[in-house]
């Protein structure tokens, strides 16, 4: 097959990957209580809590985490549900792999519609 | 990226110019989960050839391809069905099917496309020419791990109720239905042999695994390893393994534990324990190179960015090296000398020898997932 597409990733940001990859393992390595990170944590939830919730958080099978469906809870409910899971289902605790402020940041950006 | 643009428009204009045959036997498809678009790749020459965008939403998205290794059927996590032309690299058709899927099938002679669906919970049925609803079949639960199974047949679980049902389209397109209930506590996913004769659905509402021997009249449910993680603490679970990448090694599955650190070996005739191997992590997939001689595995979060090969001889860890960050997915070459991996975070999928684990390509790609060689055509259940 002689027709391919480039193979030079000129059209990549190779320096910010990096920096967010390496920001991701850092706030998930529980040491980083004071230096929250929005994009990480963004990415954390719609790459990770993603795999059951679905990219877009419109449900699979963990339920719909969009805001309109969430209302009704508080965001110390969240957190706490984000840090300790629902003993019997599929949902675990996230203590081991991020911080208390961490789990807050995430319940109030799942509050928000711009978490779509 | 406009050069890219240009690069593909001029790419495509060439396809038309030329009217050159494609053979389609060794090329493949990449998910690029963020950007609902597939990267059509040669496994020969290592490289990309086109992407075909307009998918919708990729993440958790899978294929399966017609008999003839010309069309793929896209299935994706918003319920999108859609046809790709592995030949003009265009969609020839797609239809929303539903509002949350999780995968599909293709019958054993080509015609008839299957997709299970989250929501509303059930499977799905359409014509492979025309994606026309060929069958409504509601399940009243989340369905997971449908494959096809020999004589035109469809075979599901569903996550909320346990029960396994066999969709027997031998007939036309009013399915016979076999409904085999107390499979266990939350079926996570299933897996069917190659020969199509056993399905086993993995458990995470307890431990251990289900199989029906699907050559018996009427299917019982064979507990498997029912008590492997006994008095060990669990730990929690990140992210669900997959059984579709299952691995037969000849006489014996390996099969990822769930909550444990662990493979677990299984005799292939008696479905019983026959070992276990300490891993890295806890694994998402234990994949079989094509020969039965390794086993690869990759990991749950935060853990995966490492990849261990297993000996299936001396059932040991007999390398281990770090792909990237978030290792999703590994595709053997038919034969199985090289293994192409995708490594989301990196937008990269490398390729690798399996014999002498060298590096042999990086080839560009957006956030990638599943990895699909067209020689999946030709075999029972992927």
């Amino acid at each position: 097959m002689a027709r391919t597409l480039p193979t030079e990733p000129a059209r990549r940001d190779w320096p910010g990957r990096a920096v967010l990859t390496a920001a991701v393992l850092l706030a998930t390595s529980a040491f980083a209580a004071d230096t929250l990170d929005p994009n990480a944590l963004k990415r954390l939830v719609h790459q990770d809590c993603g795999s059951c919730h679905g990219l877009t958080l419109k449900g699979g099978l963990g339920p719909d985490l969009r805001a309109g469906n969430l209302q009704h809870y508080d965001p110390e409910i969240l957190t706490g549900v984000i840090l300790d899971g629902i003993p019997d289902t599929a949902m675990p605790p996230w203590r081991p792999l991020i911080t208390e402020e961490e789990a807050e940041w995430i319940a109030r950006y799942l509050l928000k519609p711009e978490a779509q | 990226m406009k050069q890219f643009v240009l690069g593909l428009a001029a790419a495509l204009l060439m396809t038309a110019a030329h009217a050159e045959p494609t053979a389609t036997g060794d090329l493949g498809l990449v998910i690029e989960r963020a950007t609902g678009s597939v990267l059509l790749v040669d496994q020969s020459d290592r490289a990309a050839l086109a992407r075909i965008e307009g998918l919708g939403d990729l993440s958790h998205a899978s294929l399966v391809y017609s008999p003839d290794e010309r069309f793929a059927f896209v299935f994706g996590r918003d319920g999108g069905l859609t046809k790709v032309d592995v030949v003009t690299r265009q969609i020839a058709k797609r239809v929303v099917q539903a509002g949350n899927a999780i995968g599909g099938a293709i019958s054993d002679d080509g015609t008839l496309v299957a997709v299970s669906n989250y929501e509303p919970g059930g499977v799905r049925v359409f014509d492979a020419d025309t994606l026309d609803l060929v069958a409504d079949i509601p399940t009243g639960s989340k369905t997971i791990g449908l494959v096809d199974a020999p004589g035109r047949r469809f075979v599901f679980t569903m996550w909320d109720t346990g029960e396994t049902w066999i969709a027997d389209f031998a007939r036309g397109t009013d399915p016979q239905i076999t409904k085999i209930t107390d499979m266990g506590k939350n079926p996570y996913d299933a897996l069917i042999t190659a020969n199509g004769r056993t399905y086993i659905t993995g458990l995470f509402g307890q431990d251990g695994l289900t199989a029906l021997d699907l050559w018996d009249e009427t299917p019982e449910p064979i507990r498997v390893l029912p008590g492997y993680g006994r008095g060990q603490q669990e730990m929690p679970v990140y992210k669900m393994p997959h059984l579709e990448g299952w691995a037969h090694t000849g006489a014996e599955f390996v099969l990822p534990a769930v909550g444990h650190h662990q493979v677990l070996w299984v005799d292939a005739d008696t479905l019983t324990e026959t070992g276990r191997t300490q891993t890295y992590g806890q694994p998402v997939f234990a994949m079989a190179r094509p020969d039965g001689r390794q086993v690869w595995v990759n990991f749950a979060h935060p853990l995966n960015d490492t990849i261990q090969v297993i000996d299936t001889v001396s059932k040991q860890v007999i390398h281990e090296f770090k792909p990237g960050p978030a290792v999703l997915h590994m595709e053997f070459t038919p034969r199985g000398h090289e293994v192409w991996i995708s490594v989301r975070d990196a937008n990269t999928v490398m390729v690798y020898d399996t014999h002498s684990f060298e590096k042999l390509r990086e080839i560009p790609a957006d956030s990638p997932s599943g990895i699909f060689f067209t020689a999946r055509a030709h075999r029972t259940g992927l």
